[in-house]
């Protein structure tokens, strides 16, 4: 096992070098040097201000130069600083990170809950009536624009009926409760943009879900189960259950970039000082060290949950780790 | 979009003046509240509460003469005081500064400070704390966008420790006003670098409310200074949230999750009339300190021309912008200073609604619709060009949309872009890439408006991007600015205002109205013509009523 | 040929309506989009405009009919340019194998690596949010897919017969990727591009949601809900009329790509 997962890592190094290079050529597609903007917050800063910033950012040099200057820093963890305040991007993304991944791995779990249950059962029950309004569910969660669907169910949720917080992560009055108060108030505040966030993600697991379970349920060693009279419960969930559910662990991977990206939006409308809030802030503001380490923590989260996926997939199915993949 | 506004305003939004409305305010009538206004005056204000402000941006420092955005503003001007600041009427009373004399006809400012004021650490607050800040605001290496005002003092003399001798290069009269800078403390931020120190998160100043925490993105939580030179502030505790959305912000007034925040028009005209509002809420209304207006590349042929500037000016209906956009709340602007401004020129009337004469000034530039195509030409080019604005700011999109339709109904086919604000700026403002822009100024108290009109302003990143030039307007700014005299300076400014809005360098457009909305909870606001932040220190809520009572 | 099943039915009804509301607007619609009446700003749905009016009174049933025309024309050009980029990189790299097959997938896999909607938003930001800069970043950041099926699909197929045959006859690579292997891959190919029709539009609404997709005055389906915004509680057709089409416009480009994954999928032919 120790083994596949060295040989997993090794494998990584390259796509994270293509990682900073991807990042490092999006900020650069930018007419003009991002210190430009910085100096120009301010008239008074002169244009030997201005030429110090860009020795300081090392922009006098080469692209291929700067490039090289900013993966050496990265290698040491260094992110540089902040356009806007001038703090360290590693401890500006510190602080928003927890929040996202929290929502994010919530959203997951809530995801895979309700998804893989709908997917066994429209497949088990495929063509019927359920199969069809449980298709319909899964892609109205795909098909809202997540915008939408939060503000209608913050005025209703929020407003109309009461029963949640509209926005925000915590209550004013947070610090002076109880463990249980405290742990209520957190869940009453995520309750919606977790829901928000795990309603769009439906539809994909559920429809590989159901898919993977259709393509099991018509192997061979189903219907040879089935032939020798075994009850159809035990078929399915454990025979076919089991072979289905595998590929879909993969899925894990997959899906953190798009959460991720999603994050920006609800974290917006909810008020929730996460990693997308971030970035979009930061794109706004063309703070270029940030924008440049959201862009390549967001990937590398992504690489993480690729190889935790993996991983799982590979303690699962002996195979893999043989082969090597 | 007041965030966004900041580079512009850098100079011209005095962060001292207490900006607690999202935009500056006064007013020469008293506003008035438009919900019930009779809250009963109960004798004796009670201590407790907290009141809970919505923004939609962060702020990104708490370093008074670095703060640029309006949040870090806001921060800092609870937390920081200035030698003199604007009293409710808009007459500059002294703060941190008891009293001052100004000697040998504006070139000496003699500043008498306040002898019992502390820092939030216990320090007493000294004349050394107010040189320090003044060395800071001029050090090339301090990125501040407030040194223009203080590069004009010649010299700074500490004369005793309650006593600071200002010498300037030549008589100077905004500078007064200057003086309500945060003055921050030299004990502590002595050997620091300003840019990255940690009191740039964790600031100590003099002012009524204490630093407690800042959750970034989330929100900055304030306490009452037990110390205050003025008295303990009677609400305990400000909390200023960070809701990026202005819808989410709406939703959380109507569940009383904030209490107080800027209303946008049609929220103040249409959404917050229900009995649920009249029933927890108040809400004011005054004029801003600011404008927006349609501004030309007077370096573009198509705008060189005076007939056609005032056409185009006939052909926009400011009225109906007003009465469209701002729902009526707003009026008409009518040159470079505010209507209650004692700088404004009554005597100018705005450009009247009038397409016909619009288009018959047009035809004497020699703009007619030759090849009948519905768009005037000359010397077979048609009256086509690009209306620019910033992206974000809802109210002069739309108004952008509808100067278009005006436009459009008197042959001239203008295009709007809007355009992302960082890229606007340096791209296209910066580089005098544009035809006409929609843009607006937010001024300080003082009519000073030598940065925006000047015709030696015009450098790349200089304000006055338009590219204006009067002479006569340009000797008179100058002169504005050597006299201390109210008299002879609103002779000045009437005069500049008058030749500014007869050369039609831009189209003036409109006033935007503040309109902030309080939980009605709060007591002892009274509106004034500095809006109703300036005695926020006053306000309380009764015993009975309060809400965050933990603390 | 299977028989279609009715969520495919709905998808392609749908679909086929909203396109021919985007093709024949001109005809459908009576009012000009962008003719402004502050006086009836904000008006309920009523006989002369049948969706109400927005907050610059303008009919907002003629900007939904215009802005099927923005948010479709969004879908189906950044789906364009997806397919383009993703058919070019996935035959190149299932054809030729090797090494140009490993860059192309590693490139592929780091693609896939990054939040596609961060990099939308970070370029949009920086080259401005034209329709088409949103047309082509959409595309670009969204063809990672469809080269992975054409790669897939053109390393089954390049050893079967009918290639072969081709190269025995002395066919030129080019000619036998565009004629023999790309057309045999389509089917996974069109189920792909009917999806990302649907996440182009969606993409776009976010976009708007942020101030960053198609600017005003020009009417697209995501600014039109934006102004929801702002609207809350007083004009919910604005709330709910573009919202819904947005959602079924989605929902039945998704079902008919279902449908189509059905009968195109090789373990259902029977």
């Amino acid at each position: 096992m120790v083994n596949y997962i060295v040989r997993r890592l090794m494998g990584m190094v390259p796509v994270l070098i293509g990682i900073t290079l991807i990042t490092f050529f999006v900020i650069h597609l930018s007419p003009g040097k991002p210190t430009r903007l910085q100096a120009e917050m301010s008239p008074k800063i002169s244009l030997e201000a201005r030429e110090k910033l860009d020795r300081l950012y090392g922009l006098d040099k080469p692209v291929h130069v700067q490039y090289w200057e900013w993966v050496k820093r990265l290698s040491a963890m260094d992110l540089g600083k902040s356009f806007v305040d001038e703090r360290p991007v590693s401890e500006k993304i510190g602080e928003r990170i927890p929040i996202t991944i929290a929502i994010n791995v919530l959203s997951l779990i809530m995801i895979f809950l309700v998804a893989v249950p709908i997917g066994i059962t429209s497949a088990v029950r495929e063509g019927s009536e359920y199969d069809r309004i449980s298709t319909v569910f899964v892609f109205i969660g795909f098909a809202m624009p997540t915008f939408w669907l939060a503000l209608l169910l913050m005025s209703l949720f929020g407003v109309n009926l009461g029963w949640l917080p509209v926005s925000g992560i915590k209550s004013i009055d947070f610090e002076d409760y109880n463990l249980v108060e405290k742990i209520f108030d957190l869940i009453r505040h995520l309750a919606l943009p977790v829901f928000v966030s795990a309603f769009a993600g439906l539809a994909g697991i559920s429809r590989y879900m159901r898919a993977s379970m259709l393509e099991i349920l018509n192997k061979d060693f189903v219907r040879t189960a089935r032939a020798k009279g075994l009850p159809e419960k035990q078929v399915i969930y454990k025979h076919a259950l089991r072979n289905a559910l595998l590929p879909i662990v993969t899925i894990i991977g997959l899906s953190v970039p798009g959460l991720i990206g999603g994050s920006v939006i609800f974290e917006s409308i909810y008020a929730i000082p996460g990693m997308g809030k971030l970035f979009y802030d930061s794109v706004m503001a063309r703070d270029y060290p940030v924008i440049m380490g959201v862009l390549f923590i967001g990937a590398v989260l992504t690489l993480i949950g690729n190889l935790i996926a993996d991983v799982m997939y590979a303690y699962a199915d002996p195979r893999i780790r043989m082969s090597g993949r | 979009m007041f965030k966004k506004i900041s580079r512009l305003t850098g100079i011209f939004f005095l962060i001292l003046l207490w900006g607690h409305a999202p935009a500056g305010h006064t007013s020469q009538e008293v506003c008035s509240p438009a919900g019930d206004a009779s809250q009963p005056l109960v004798a004796q204000p009670q201590y407790g509460d907290a009141i809970v402000t919505a923004s939609i941006g962060d702020a990104s420092t708490l370093i008074p003469i670095l703060a640029s955005d309006s949040s870090s503003a806001e921060i800092c001007g609870l937390v920081y005081n200035g030698l003199v600041r604007y009293d409710k009427d808009l007459n500059l009373e002294g703060e941190l500064a008891e009293s001052w004399e100004i000697k040998e006809g504006g070139l000496v400012i003699i500043f008498h400070l306040r002898k019992n004021v502390k820092w939030h650490d216990g320090k007493p607050f000294t004349a050394r704390d107010v040189e320090f800040t003044y060395l800071k605001l001029i050090d090339p290496d301090v990125k501040t966008p407030y040194s223009g005002d203080f590069e004009r003092v010649k010299s700074l003399e500490v004369i005793d420790d309650y006593t600071v001798k200002v010498d300037y290069k030549e008589p100077f009269s905004p500078g007064l006003s200057s003086w309500g800078m945060g003055i921050m403390p030299k004990h502590l931020l002595e050997n620091e670098d300003l840019g990255n120190t940690r009191y740039s998160r964790n600031p100590i100043g003099t002012g009524p409310y204490r630093f407690k925490e800042w959750k970034t993105g989330e929100k900055i939580v304030l306490v009452s200074n037990p110390d205050y030179y003025e008295g303990r502030p009677f609400i305990n505790r400000y909390i200023y949230r960070i809701i990026p959305d202005q819808a989410t912000t709406f939703l959380e007034l109507q569940t009383q999750g904030v209490d107080q925040v800027g209303l946008i028009p049609l929220q103040y005209s249409r959404q917050t009339d229900t009995p649920f509002f009249k029933k927890y809420y108040r809400k004011y209304k005054y004029p801003s300190f600011g404008y927006s207006y349609m501004g030309f590349n007077l370096k573009d042929p198509k705008f060189s021309d005076g007939r056609v500037r005032l056409a185009l000016d006939h052909a926009i209906n400011k009225e109906e912008i007003i009465s469209g956009v701002l729902l009526g709340l707003g009026r008409v602007s009518t040159g470079p200073f505010t209507p209650e401004s004692w700088a404004c020129n009554k005597d100018v009337r705005p450009v009247p609604y009038d397409p016909i004469k619009a288009r018959a000034l047009l035809k004497e530039a020699g703009w007619e619709d030759h090849d009948g195509n519905g768009i005037l030409d000359k010397d077979g080019q048609e009256f086509r060009f690009t209306i620019m604005t910033n992206q974000g700011n809802d109210t002069r999109k739309t108004t952008a949309e509808i100067i278009q339709r005006r436009l459009r109904d008197i042959g001239v086919a203008a295009e709007v872009r809007i355009i992302e604000w960082a890229t606007f700026l340096s791209e296209f403002i910066d580089k005098g890439k544009f035809e006409a822009v929609i843009m607006g100024w937010n001024l300080s108290r003082d009519p000073d408006c030598y940065d925006i009109w000047h015709s030696s302003k015009t450098r790349p990143g200089e304000f006055n991007f338009i590219g204006y030039k009067n002479e006569e307007v340009d000797k008179l700014l100058l002169e504005g600015r050597r006299e201390y005299d109210r008299d002879i300076r609103r002779q000045i400014y009437n005069r500049i205002n008058r030749l500014i809005f007869d050369d039609h360098p831009c189209i003036f457009l409109y006033v935007p109205d503040a309109l902030p909305i309080v939980h009605a909870r709060f007591r002892g606001i009274e509106p004034a013509p500095a809006g109703i932040g300036y005695n926020f220190i006053k306000w309380y809520v009764p015993t009975g009523e309060q809400r965050y009572t933990r603390w | 040929m299977r028989k279609l099943n009715k969520l495919t039915i709905f998808g392609l009804v749908v679909v086929a309506v909203m396109a021919s509301a985007a093709l024949f607007a001109p005809f459908i619609v009576r009012q000009d989009p962008g003719a402004i009446d502050l006086q009836n700003g904000l008006m309920p749905p009523s006989a002369s405009h049948i969706m109400g009016t927005d907050s610059l009174g303008r009919d907002l049933f003629s900007r939904m009919v215009f802005g099927a025309r923005i948010s479709l024309s969004v879908g189906f050009v950044a789906v364009g340019i997806s397919l383009i980029a993703g058919v070019i990189f996935g035959s190149i790299a299932g054809y030729y194998g090797g090494w140009v097959d490993s860059v192309i997938s590693r490139f592929i896999d780091i693609m896939l690596c990054f939040p596609a909607f961060f990099l939308i938003l970070a370029t949009i930001a920086v080259l401005g949010p034209s329709i088409w800069n949103i047309m082509i970043i959409i595309g670009l950041t969204s063809w990672m897919g469809v080269a992975r099926l054409i790669r897939a699909e053109i390393l089954s197929l390049k050893e079967r017969e009918f290639v072969e045959a081709a190269r025995a006859v002395g066919a030129s690579d080019f000619r036998i990727i565009t004629r023999h292997l790309i057309p045999n891959g389509m089917g996974p190919v069109l189920v792909s591009a009917t999806l990302g029709v649907a996440g182009a539009i969606l993409t776009e609404s976010g976009l708007s949601f942020l101030g960053l997709g198609v600017q005003p005055p020009v009417p697209s389906w995501g600014n039109i809900l934006t102004e929801a915004k702002s609207t809350l509680g007083i004009a919910w057709w604005i709330t709910v009329f573009p919202g819904l089409a947005i959602l079924i416009t989605v929902l039945g480009y998704n079902l008919l790509g279902e449908g189509l994954r059905e009968h195109f999928n090789p373990h259902r032919k029977q």
